[in-house]
Parts: structure tokens; C-alpha cells; sequence
């Protein structure tokens, strides 16, 4: 059984009552990473709850400079969420954005400000949360192979997302981990820039999964599920039969399903 | 006039993607200049504490901007030198002109500027009979080439020692034709020899500036090849040219900056050269310029003081953020279309030419963070890149396409009960699409990605609509 440190709701006698931000891109494409995270969380003692009406954190139109658009988005996903003890997103880029940028929203609006603030301060990212607010130290899962984890910006930068993957990773039975060159570096998607700047961002991700093969790995991670759609979509055109998952889904022990970018049939 | 090509960014960079001799440099400037400044920080312990400082610095200094360039003037002024005021470009050109005829002109060195070459100046000396010698040899370089640099520091980073052999052999005709040129010495040692006679003939020199002390009068300069010294010691007048926001109260404040500069530019400890210069040469002096002129440009940087942009005015042009930028590794200065380039480019350029023009530079950014995060001075480059998109938002500055895709998007994240069952039948039907394969190969509407990439597909149903099943409650 997985080990679980008093948390601090345990403590009071009352479980972590934990509000899932799934995010659009798994909500979407890849909703096994969201049953993963469920599964991560409740074994480390919280109660997941999921409001049913949350789409996206509004990132999008916040970076296309649409703040009017940002605003409504960001209402919606502080009133459907503030209720809960935490609020976790299995996304760097995602929590970053409910956490670091949704005061920031609302610096001209006092009331929304003020709930925007109290908000943010109960956000995290998936790894984060786990390991610092949780206490998780341990996973029981296993994954017989090498990888290597990319750190995505937002998380790296923003949340200060490094060691707690890695820490978890390392008690993954069987896995090793290899550091590819230049971890840090982006990996080219940057939401919308992926498509409006296409030949650039080509350019980016081909230098990040030059450095992923040359590490010669079984098995890329990554916190971020649109770094690993930009980077599994790169390696797969390129021919490369390094399966790419969301770290969540490895520590989860659920990598039955068909890694990103795979055909049905390949899970292991 | 520097030709302004930012609007055509796209092309310029697709352009820059196929240059082999471009992605050459481009992949040395990746690993060269991020390690060694990576290396420079960490053996530094209050390196952190240092840039906070000098943060704190510049950003006393810009509230009190006014004081002490008025504090600076006067201090000049009392030593003999004269200091000029130009609001724009066309106003600096002049009064540089002005000096420069007044001195019966024929030749003037210059020590690296990058206002120079915001104001254009070598073209302008140009044409109105007057010879300007870039001297520091990258500039020298791209003066040859008839080019414009494409870093902030590095001026000539895009090119390698086979182009400038190429470039050397034609610009110096006089020298035997099968000389060897093998080492990037031999090249170093032409240059110098050629340059050495330019120095000694010139009628003026003009310098930039990295810093201008207000509680002294001097103005400093950092360079690794001296030639920045010998252009404004050896001509009987010297022109410093510097934009306002080079202003710093003392000559403490100023060694504090330069701790923080050359650490985060190449990953020295210091320049080889930092040199103070203080007036036209005294009474007792062994050496210097008979005439001192500083001319103080604004070229808008003042409309920025009091906005969201202020903070941009802290950068000392270390060029940190373009040697981490991913965008910039890619595509190197030039693509950028004008004088700056990189993450302080895309906020600096809207300033000075128009947002208009430069509309694609603060939206080629993937947001990465990797500016901000090594700037020595902690300017917030991804936040103030963002300001400049609310703006060409609201001026509707962005193409109508990707306003509209946008607008309807946002229109569906706002109505949850909408979204929800259209998301899931889209997804379905990509789900489905995908196949057996898992990923596209080619897809309507995703052109762009598809051209280089597969897109993965997704697993099918939404997780919502999973957990609504398998759970029944939020």
C-alpha cells in the first residue's frame, strides 16, 4: 500500500476536501490522465470532487491579450471552485494560470480581486500538491524501463515544479530515470503559438526530442499534457518508438491504455 | 533608414529556419553563451542578492528620472563637456551631424552602439560626406556586409569565420589574395591592423554608453577589445550617444550593475575593458578629446515611464533573455526586422516604431519564462509581452481569423451546458477519426501543426462526461 503521511485534513480528523481542475486538454484528449489523478489523490486521503460545469482556465484568451473574455472564463472557474480545502490541476501550465495569473485578471477589481487572491492561494499543481501539501513520499506502482521527464515551463518557472516528479518517480518499482540535455528548455508548444507560429515551433521541438532520443529512453514524462502532445506528436512523425505519457498516469500504475500518439494495442 | 521588416516576421523567420549557416551559429550561440552564464551565477553566491539590488537601482532611478538628468548635465557642463537633448532620432541625427561638421568631419570611429543604430546613424553620416568606422569587430564585420547586427552584444553572432574570411578577402584588396586566414587570430590581427590606421586619422569619435553617473558626470563603457578607449581618446572630439534610461545616482550604484552585466551577457567576471570618461581631456591629462558632447536620446522611452512598460527602461542590454530565448535560438536577430531583437526586443520595438508594425514580436513567444528568469535586473518580459497582445487586442490589431476562432472558443468556455456535449461529440469523432493508429498524420483545420508534427488523437468521451457516469456527483 502506498504510504500516506498525516495529511494535514487527517489531522482534524476530516478528509482534504480537493476540488479537480481537470483541465480542457484532458477533459478532451486524454481523460485517463484525469481517472489517474483521481486516483493519486484519493489514495493520498482526499475527497476529489469535480464540478461538472468547468471547461478551460481561460489561458488561451488570456494570452491572445483578450482580458474581457479572461475575466468571464475566470469567474466561473473561481465561483464553481472556491469551496473546496485545495484546488489541483494535473498541469503546471493550468494551475500557473489559476494561481499566478488570475489576480492579475482582476487588479483592477477589487471584490474579484479579493476572492481571486483567496483562491489562488488554495491552487496547485498535481506533483506539488501531493508531495508538499500531502506528504506523499511513495507510489505503489511499477514500470519496468528508462525514461526521462521534461519540465515543462510553466510548472519549472511558475510553481517551482522540479524535484517532487522526480522524487516520486523514484520509488516507481523498476524505473530508472536519465536526464536528457537541456530539461528546462521548451519544448516550442506554448498554446496557441504552436499554430500560429507553426515553423518556429517545429524548430523548437525538434531540438527538444533530438535531445529526448539522445538519451536514449523507453519512456518520455512530462507534467503538461499539451508539452507532450506538441513532443508526441514531433516523436511520432519522426518514427521514434519512445512511448509518452503524463507522469500522472506512471504513478497512478495506469499504463494499460495506449500511450500518446499510439495505436490501440501498444499500452503495456 | 533601416529597412523595418518586423511586419513580415513570419517570412523572415521561415527564412532564418533554412539559412544552414544561420542554424550553424545559432546552435554555438545555445550552447556557448547559457552555460557560461549558468557557471557565472552559481559561482557567485550573492549573485541573486545583486541583482535584486540592481534592480532596486534602476527602479530608483526611474522615478526620479528627471533629477538626475539634470544632476548629470550639470556636472558635465562644469567640467566642459556639453550635453545635447534630442527627443527623437531625427533630432539626435542632427546634432550629432552638427558636431561632426563643426569639426570639419572627413572620417569618425565609433565604438559599439546599439543607438546608433537605432537612430541609423552610419547611413545618415553617409550620406551627408562623412565616413563612420565601426571598430569593434563585429560591428566591423556587419559594416562590411552592408548588414545590421543580430544580437545586442554578439553584433555579428549569426556568422561564421568562413563568411568573414569571404568578406575580408573582398572588403581588403590591398593585401596579397592567398594569404591564409586560418585562425580566427589572423582574421582578429588584419582587422586590428587595418583599424589601427582608422584610429589615428579620425576626426571624431563616437561612443555608446552602459551607464552615465549623475553624481560625477561620467560615462562608462564596457567592451573586450579596447576599442571603445581608443575612439574616444585619440579624435580631438568625442560624441557619447545614450539613451535617457542610462542613468544611474553614483558610481557605487554603477559597480553594483556591472557585477550583475557581464556575468549575465558572456559569463565573465567583468568586460576586459570597463572605462570611465569624465569631460574633454584636462589641463594635466597625457591624453584626450578636446570637445566632449553627450547627446541624451528619448525616442519615446519617457511615454513609458508610469505605464505597464516602465520596467522595460531597467534593461542594461546584457542580452541574457535572447541568448535563453527558444524563439530567438531558432531564428537568430535578424528575423526580428528591426534593431532589437529577442524578449527585450519584443517589448522594446512596439515602443519605438509602432505596435502596428511590430504586432508579431510580443506574440512570437512561447511564454517559456526563461527571459525573466535569467534578467539580471528582473524585468518581467512574458508579463509586459502580454500587455502589448491586450492592446493589439483591443485595437483589433490581430488577424480577424484568429479574433474570431478565439471569440467563438470563449463563447463555448462560457457556456458550460453548450460546450459539454459538443466537446464530446468532437472528441468522438476524432477519437474515431484517429483509428487504430492513434494519431494524424494530416487534418482540416490543424494544417500547420500537421505540416511537421502528428497530432496525437484523442482517447474518445470526455473525462466530464466518464466521471458524470461513473460517479454521478461533482
Amino acid at each position: 500500500m502506498r504510504e500516506v503521511r498525516e495529511s494535514a485534513g487527517s489531522r482534524t480528523g476530516s478528509r482534504l476536501k480537493v476540488g479537480l481542475f481537470v483541465t480542457c486538454l484532458v477533459d478532451l484528449f486524454r481523460p485517463s490522465v484525469g481517472f489517474a489523478a483521481v486516483k493519486l489523490l484519493e489514495e493520498a486521503g482526499c475527497e476529489v470532487h469535480v464540478p461538472l460545469s468547468q471547461t478551460c482556465c481561460g489561458q488561451p484568451a488570456w494570452n491572445s491579450g483578450d482580458r474581457t473574455d479572461t475575466a468571464d472564463i475566470a469567474r466561473q472557474v473561481i465561483a464553481a471552485f472556491e469551496k473546496f480545502d485545495y484546488i489541483v490541476a494535473p498541469s503546471g501550465s493550468c494551475a500557473g494560470t489559476l494561481k499566478k495569473h488570475y489576480p492579475e485578471v482582476f487588479k483592477d477589481d477589487p471584490a474579484w480581486l479579493a476572492r481571486a487572491t483567496a483562491f489562488s492561494v488554495k491552487v496547485h499543481e498535481l506533483m506539488s500538491f501531493l508531495t508538499d501539501v500531502t506528504g506523499v513520499s511513495k507510489v505503489d506502482a511499477g514500470y519496468e524501463g528508462m525514461a526521462t521527464y521534461h519540465d515543462s515551463c510553466s510548472g519549472l518557472r511558475e510553481l517551482g515544479v522540479k524535484g517532487q516528479p522526480r522524487a516520486l518517480l523514484a520509488s516507481v518499482r523498476g524505473l530508472k530515470l536519465r536526464e536528457m540535455k537541456d530539461a528546462e528548455a521548451c519544448c516550442g508548444f506554448g498554446g496557441t503559438f504552436a499554430v500560429k507560429y507553426a515553423d518556429i515551433s517545429n524548430a523548437i521541438v525538434a531540438e527538444k526530442t533530438a535531445n529526448i532520443e539522445a538519451s536514449k529512453p523507453d519512456l518520455l514524462l512530462a507534467g503538461d499534457l499539451g508539452c507532450l502532445i506538441n513532443m508526441a506528436g514531433k516523436l511520432k512523425r519522426q518514427g521514434s518508438t519512445v512511448e509518452v505519457r503524463h507522469v500522472a498516469e506512471v504513478l497512478a500504475g495506469m499504463t494499460d491504455t495506449p500511450a500518446i500518439g499510439d495505436g490501440k494495442g501498444k499500452g503495456r | 533608414m533601416v529597412e523595418i521588416t518586423s511586419p513580415h516576421f513570419k517570412e523572415n523567420a521561415v527564412e532564418a529556419l533554412s539559412d544552414e549557416n544561420l542554424q550553424k551559429a545559432m546552435r554555438h550561440l545555445r550552447g556557448n553563451f547559457t552555460a557560461k552564464r549558468a557557471a557565472a551565477a552559481a559561482a557567485l553566491p550573492e549573485f541573486e542578492a545583486l541583482r535584486d539590488n540592481a534592480r532596486d537601482i534602476k527602479n530608483h532611478v526611474l522615478t526620479h528620472l528627471d533629477l538626475y538628468l539634470e544632476a548629470y548635465e550639470e556636472r558635465v557642463t562644469a567640467q566642459g563637456g556639453k550635453v545635447h537633448w534630442a527627443a527623437d532620432a531625427q533630432e539626435a541625427r542632427n546634432i550629432v551631424l552638427d558636431i561632426c561638421r563643426k569639426a570639419d568631419a572627413k572620417t569618425v570611429t565609433k565604438g559599439k552602439s546599439m543607438i546608433s543604430e537605432e537612430i541609423d546613424l552610419n547611413a545618415f553620416l553617409e550620406r551627408n560626406g562623412i565616413t563612420p568606422v565601426e571598430t569593434d569587430l563585429g560591428e566591423y564585420i556587419i559594416q562590411l556586409r552592408g548588414e545590421h547586427p543580430s544580437h545586442i552584444i554578439a553584433p555579428a553572432v549569426h556568422l561564421n569565420i568562413d563568411q568573414v574570411r569571404e568578406d575580408f578577402r573582398r572588403a581588403h584588396s590591398h593585401l596579397p589574395p592567398d594569404r591564409a586566414m586560418k585562425e580566427p587570430e589572423s582574421l582578429l590581427r588584419e582587422a586590428r591592423g587595418i583599424l589601427r590606421k582608422k584610429f589615428l586619422s579620425a576626426d571624431v569619435g563616437i561612443t555608446g554608453a552602459n551607464f552615465l553617473v549623475a553624481e560625477t558626470g561620467t560615462s562608462v563603457i564596457v567592451t573586450n577589445e579596447g576599442n571603445g578607449d581608443l575612439t574616444q581618446i585619440l579624435p580631438k572630439v568625442h560624441v557619447v550617444i545614450a539613451s535617457i534610461e542610462k542613468i544611474v545616482p553614483t558610481l557605487e550604484d554603477m559597480s553594483q550593475i556591472v557585477r550583475v552585466l557581464a556575468r549575465s551577457a558572456t559569463g565573465q567576471e567583468m568586460s576586459v575593458y570597463t572605462t570611465l570618461s569624465t569631460g574633454p581631456r584636462r589641463k594635466e591629462d597625457p591624453d584626450g578629446p578636446e570637445e566632449f558632447h553627450v547627446v541624451l536620446l528619448d525616442n519615446g522611452r519617457s511615454s513609458m515611464i508610469g505605464t505597464e512598460f516602465q520596467d522595460m527602461l531597467r534593461c542594461i542590454r546584457c542580452g541574457a533573455c535572447m541568448n535563453h530565448c527558444p524563439v530567438y535560438q531558432a531564428v537568430g536577430g535578424h528575423a526580428y526586422g528591426w534593431v532589437y531583437s529577442g524578449p527585450m526586443g519584443a517589448v522594446l520595438t512596439p515602443t519605438l516604431i509602432g505596435v502596428d508594425k511590430a504586432g508579431h514580436l510580443p506574440n512570437a513567444s512561447t511564454f517559456c519564462g526563461r527571459c525573466e528568469e535569467v534578467c539580471p535586473m528582473h524585468i518581467p518580459l512574458p508579463k509586459m509581452m502580454r500587455s502589448w497582445r491586450e492592446r493589439e487586442f483591443e485595437r483589433h490589431l490581430s488577424p480577424v481569423s484568429y479574433r474570431s476562432n478565439l471569440k467563438l472558443w470563449a463563447w463555448f468556455a462560457k457556456r458550460p451546458a453548450l460546450y459539454r456535449p459538443l466537446a464530446g461529440l468532437a472528441m468522438r469523432s476524432l477519437s474515431l477519426m484517429g483509428g487504430r493508429r492513434g494519431r494524424f498524420s494530416a487534418l482540416p483545420m490543424a494544417g500547420s501543426w500537421t505540416k511537421d508534427r502528428d497530432l496525437p488523437a484523442p482517447q474518445g468521451g470526455t473525462f466530464i462526461s466518464q466521471w458524470r457516469n461513473k460517479r454521478g456527483r461533482t
